[in-house]
């Protein structure tokens, strides 16, 4: 029943998304345009700095990822539908989990196109070690998604609520940024660093099972009012 | 709670005049010489912090759990206390680094840790300030994340080898040392439990008041 539930709303979500498309294509080319600001920032001579493509890369899931989670919660409050999805006799941590798979599914979509687009511009290679870019990939986003879709739900409400969820949001997910920079550093030097990646991999493992059961824990007391 | 207040400030603000005595006896470190005094205060004002940050957790927990407005003014005292306390770590600590390292700050996990709880902490002021009506629930919200990002704190040192000391430094300082230190200890343990103190009741008070003047606007 859960995971139906988790589906469901899922499935709205990604529905209501591919029939406008709106939020995909604003947040895709806000994060392009993000690479651009930091390449013309960090590049000198043209060359980029050192690490500066891994670092370009996570700075610009984070801003897109802040930016998407606004926007998918603002469209859910303009139509009233969050407290009907409350309302709905479901249990509020489905809810939460079927939020945090649409956004999941949205910034992967966005890192899909946003990482062939840093290694080509920044000649970052990060063809050659795939599956440990992936396992990194998945887990911050995961990471930085589960705790940006608890707050952005629960400022909803709240006055000022654009600039709070950053300022929420980036102290706790800064842990998150640290890894994935590091990891993504080990992996573009010329031999990726293996040893490097799995141990940045497996901090981000820890922080998305504490934060994603910490999420579903609050997740009721903080909906209800 | 209140009766005790008294007594604690009285006795906080007399450890305080004899700690300076206390570690001006102390001896020097072998390397460090002079400057590792700081240490005496840096320490202990980061253990409070950390407790503050724990404290500020539970109350959160007890508060959005169990609803209990009670635990609302211990969390939000306890928040600003691991704000200030934060505070003196964050200064402490470089003017303690400049000496001992050459440099106001390191990007090392530890300092990034503490700089990032002490960050968490200001937000979680800054929610309950312009949050707007309903944001004591965000607030617990975030210090129950905030709580939970202690122990990677703590654990940073002995996982990740940094530069910052490690903290086995403290079961092994030699003998001469140890009693200023926990004296210190014992000291900022009263004078943060004085200031808790003193703060939830400003906040039970404040709340009392608005709820007389709401009483009152409805007759």
């Amino acid at each position: 029943m859960f995971f139906k539930i988790a589906w469901l709303v899922m499935r709205k979500d990604l529905t209501v998304e591919v029939r406008s498309r709106e939020i995909l294509y604003t947040t895709a080319f806000f994060a392009v345009s993000c690479v651009l600001v930091f390449a013309f920032a960090l590049v000198r001579e043209g060359r980029p700095l050192e690490d500066a493509a891994a670092g370009i890369l996570w700075i610009a899931i984070a801003f897109a990822g802040t930016l998407a989670l606004g926007r998918t919660f603002e469209r859910e409050r303009h139509a009233e539908t969050l407290r009907a999805l409350l309302l709905a006799p479901a249990e509020r941590p489905a809810i939460y989990v079927g939020k945090l798979l649409g956004i999941l599914v949205l910034l992967f979509v966005v890192e899909v196109v946003l990482v062939p687009l840093v290694g080509l511009l920044f000649q970052a290679a990060f063809h050659r070690a795939v599956g440990w870019m992936i396992a990194l990939l998945v887990t911050g986003t995961l990471g930085f998604a589960a705790v940006g879709t608890l707050f952005a739900a629960m400022l909803v409400r709240a006055r000022s609520r654009d600039v709070m969820l950053p300022v929420l949001l980036y102290p706790i997910t800064i842990p998150v940024i640290i890894a994935g920079v590091r990891g993504t550093a080990a992996l573009l030097q010329a031999t990726p660093d293996l040893d490097t990646a799995r141990m940045w991999v497996s901090l981000l493992a820890f922080f998305d099972v504490v934060f994603v059961t910490l999420s579903l824990w609050t997740f009721e007391p903080l909906m209800t009012d | 709670m209140k009766r005790y207040l008294s007594p604690l400030l009285f006795v906080a603000m007399a450890m305080f005049a004899i700690a300076p005595v206390l570690i001006v006896r102390a001896p020097y470190e072998s390397t460090m010489g002079l400057v590792q005094k700081i240490f005496y205060y840096h320490v202990p004002s980061a253990m409070m912090m950390f407790t503050s940050a724990f404290v500020c957790g539970i109350a959160s927990a007890m508060f959005l759990f169990r609803g209990r407005a009670s635990a609302d003014h211990i969390a939000a005292a306890a928040a600003e206390l691991v704000v200030v306390f934060g505070a003196i770590v964050l200064v402490t600590g470089p003017l303690w680094a400049r000496k001992a390292w050459g440099v106001w700050w390191e990007w090392d996990f530890r300092l990034t840790s503490s700089l990032l709880l002490w960050m968490i902490f200001v937000a979680y002021l800054l929610v309950r300030k312009y949050g707007g009506p309903g944001s004591e629930k965000l607030a617990a919200a975030m210090a129950l994340f905030g709580m939970a990002d202690v122990p990677f704190v703590y654990v940073s040192v002995n996982i990740w080898r940094t530069l910052h000391p490690k903290t086995t430094v403290i079961p092994e300082l030699p003998k001469p040392m140890m009693g200023p230190f926990w004296f210190s200890v014992a000291a900022f343990v009263v004078l943060y439990v004085a200031l808790l103190t003193i703060r939830t009741a400003l906040g039970r008070e404040r709340a009392e008041l608005e709820r007389a003047f709401l009483d009152l606007e409805e007759e």
